[in-house]
């Protein structure tokens, strides 16, 4: 993991990929997912995000709009990586993610394509654009954790 | 002609600063420009030697802040050419934009018709947005042509006896276009209705003339033309100015008041200025207006058309751009990298030290008309010169996806 992580060229294509063909990238529209609109007056990043928990396990995550490649890939990824994941474990890659985004101590193994974005911070600004939909995520487990589901 | 190199080290902000490890081009003017040492010195004049209250005249330092605070209105008075007691001092265009409609709303009744146009700043819509919710008015659009000007048909044909307010920008945000501001005051005139202008994009790059124009209302913020934030100007014809309530009301506004609940209100625009205003960005405010007095509006106009016409020239060969507004009157450049998210092509742009502004820019309206969710501005001011255009340009060339998301690595 580590050297690929010094390779800019694949970490660059991992978010190309997730750019141009982002996955999971259907809303379902169906009342029993929740649901998170995330957009922002100084980004212009907009987005829906919903999820499907169910028992403490995440058993679907969609998303659609309109954002930059940061936005749409590190979104992509995380519905990819945490979908079919229980509620402990989502949370712990979630924290691992944020850890890994603030220059902090982080599990590389945890995150697979996820660590693309180990350098976002160089760009101060676009750290919102790496964190929307992972907040979206978060959101909605709290929501899921609060009705007991 | 005005001698660029000679106006640069005027501005601390050009002396060799780097962004990103690059000599920094600043082309987000729109947004507010750098300030001139004269402003930085008028400002830190006030905290060094005066720092006492204005409107307290009971001691000699306060009376030289009194005297030099009111200076500001005349000179604001005479740039615009308005008389001193139509200037209003306020904390920005936004803030005289919201206190037109907030004022004005008292004359207004349900059917009313509150006229503007898809390419308004935000600031000069949501007012009224909440004005019409409130008294049951209505908000209606002049349509704008293909290339999103505003034709003087379009106005006429949609004007009628039940527009009260006219709401526009003398030049937009977004696109940099002049609307014929004198033309459409006559005709709202003929039908009674008042014109509010957003001069926030005009004041600081050409100069304008209220009475000539014959516009009831006009808002502007200084920091948009050298000056501090914190502080702007709402100009209006004294009797409207008279007639209209203040939207804060307490202490420096009032003549007199008693335990009856009686209050009389100064005359404007003192009835207006509630509360300690940003003295020292009004003293520094004098001095931006001197500076650029000094070179002149008229100059300076001339120069910022024609270093937009060279970017233009060398944009338009680019075959990886979209520009939205080559013909724009003042110095915006509306674009975007085809194929490139804004946000995506902003973060390359400043890696590469050239900061332009990505967005909506608070015309949201106006993306409809444009078919894009979001564009680039770079927007360019008279200490801006053609070397800077050249290598924006050099860097608008390598603007491509690999290279936007290289910038992370």
């Amino acid at each position: 993991m580590s050297e690929l992580m010094n390779d800019p060229m694949i970490l660059r294509q991992i978010i190309m990929d997730h750019y141009q063909y982002p996955r999971n990238h259907e809303l379902t529209h169906d009342d029993t997912y929740y649901t998170r609109h995330m957009a922002s007056d100084s980004c212009i990043d907009d987005i829906h995000v919903e999820a499907k928990i169910q028992n403490h396990k995440i058993e679907d995550i969609r998303f659609d709009g309109v954002a930059c490649t940061i936005a749409t890939a590190s979104t992509s990824i995380m519905s990819e990586l945490l979908m079919g994941k229980t509620i402990d474990e989502a949370n712990h890659i979630i924290e691992n993610y944020h850890a890994m985004i603030d220059g902090k101590d982080y599990d590389e193994d945890l995150l697979e394509e996820a660590v693309a974005f180990h350098t976002v911070g160089k760009q101060a600004n676009r750290i919102k654009c790496a964190t929307i939909g992972w907040k979206a995520m978060e959101e909605m487990i709290a929501e899921s954790e609060k009705n007991g589901k | 002609m005005i001698d660029v190199e000679k106006i640069r080290k005027d501005f601390p902000m050009l002396q060799n600063k780097k962004m990103q490890g690059h000599d920094l081009i600043y082309f987000d003017n729109a947004a507010t420009t750098f300030k001139p040492q004269c402003v930085i010195d008028a400002v830190t004049h006030y905290y060094t030697d005066l720092s006492v209250n204005a409107h307290r005249g009971d001691y000699e330092l306060s009376y030289q802040v009194d005297s030099e605070y009111e200076g500001c209105r005349k000179a604001v008075a005479s740039f615009i050419h308005a008389d001193e007691k139509e200037i209003v001092f306020t904390s920005g265009a936004s803030n005289s934009l919201n206190l037109v409609a907030y004022g004005y709303k008292k004359f207004l009744k349900k059917g009313d018709v509150v006229l503007s146009c898809e390419a308004e700043h935000a600031s000069n819509i949501l007012p009224w947005m909440k004005v019409c919710e409130e008294v049951g008015c209505e908000l209606c659009y002049i349509e704008l042509d293909e290339e999103g000007r505003l034709p003087i048909e379009n106005f006429r044909k949609v004007m009628n006896e039940r527009v009260k307010v006219v709401a526009l920008a003398q030049v937009t945000n977004v696109l940099g276009y002049e609307v014929p501001m004198k033309e459409i005051c006559a005709i709202a005139h003929e039908y009674g209705a008042i014109v509010t202008m957003d001069i926030a994009q005009s004041a600081p790059h050409m100069s304008v003339d209220v009475k000539d124009i014959d516009c009831d209302f006009a808002s502007f913020s200084a920091h948009k033309m050298c000056g501090p934030t914190g502080i702007g100007v709402l100009y209006g014809k004294f009797e409207l100015l008279q007639k209209m309530d203040p939207f804060m009301v307490g202490g420096g506004s009032n003549a007199r008041f008693d335990m009856c609940g009686n209050i009389l209100l100064k005359d404007a625009p003192y009835k207006y200025e509630t509360g300690t205003p940003a003295i020292e960005a009004v003293i520094g405010f004098h001095a931006a207006i001197d500076y650029l007095s000094a070179i002149g509006m008229d100059n300076i106009h001339q120069y910022e058309q024609e270093l937009h016409a060279y970017a233009i020239e060398k944009l338009s060969k680019l075959d990886n751009l979209i520009l939205y507004n080559p013909h724009a009157d003042g110095g915006i450049i509306t674009f975007n990298v085809k194929d490139v998210f804004a946000q995506d092509a902003a973060s390359y742009f400043n890696s590469q030290g050239v900061a332009v502004r990505a967005g909506q820019h608070c015309a949201k309206l106006l993306m409809d008309k444009l078919n894009t969710s979001a564009t680039l501005r770079a927007s360019c001011t008279f200490y801006n010169t053609k070397e800077e255009v050249d290598r924006f340009v050099e860097v608008c060339k390598n603007a491509t996806i690999e290279n936007c998301l290289n910038v992370f690595f």
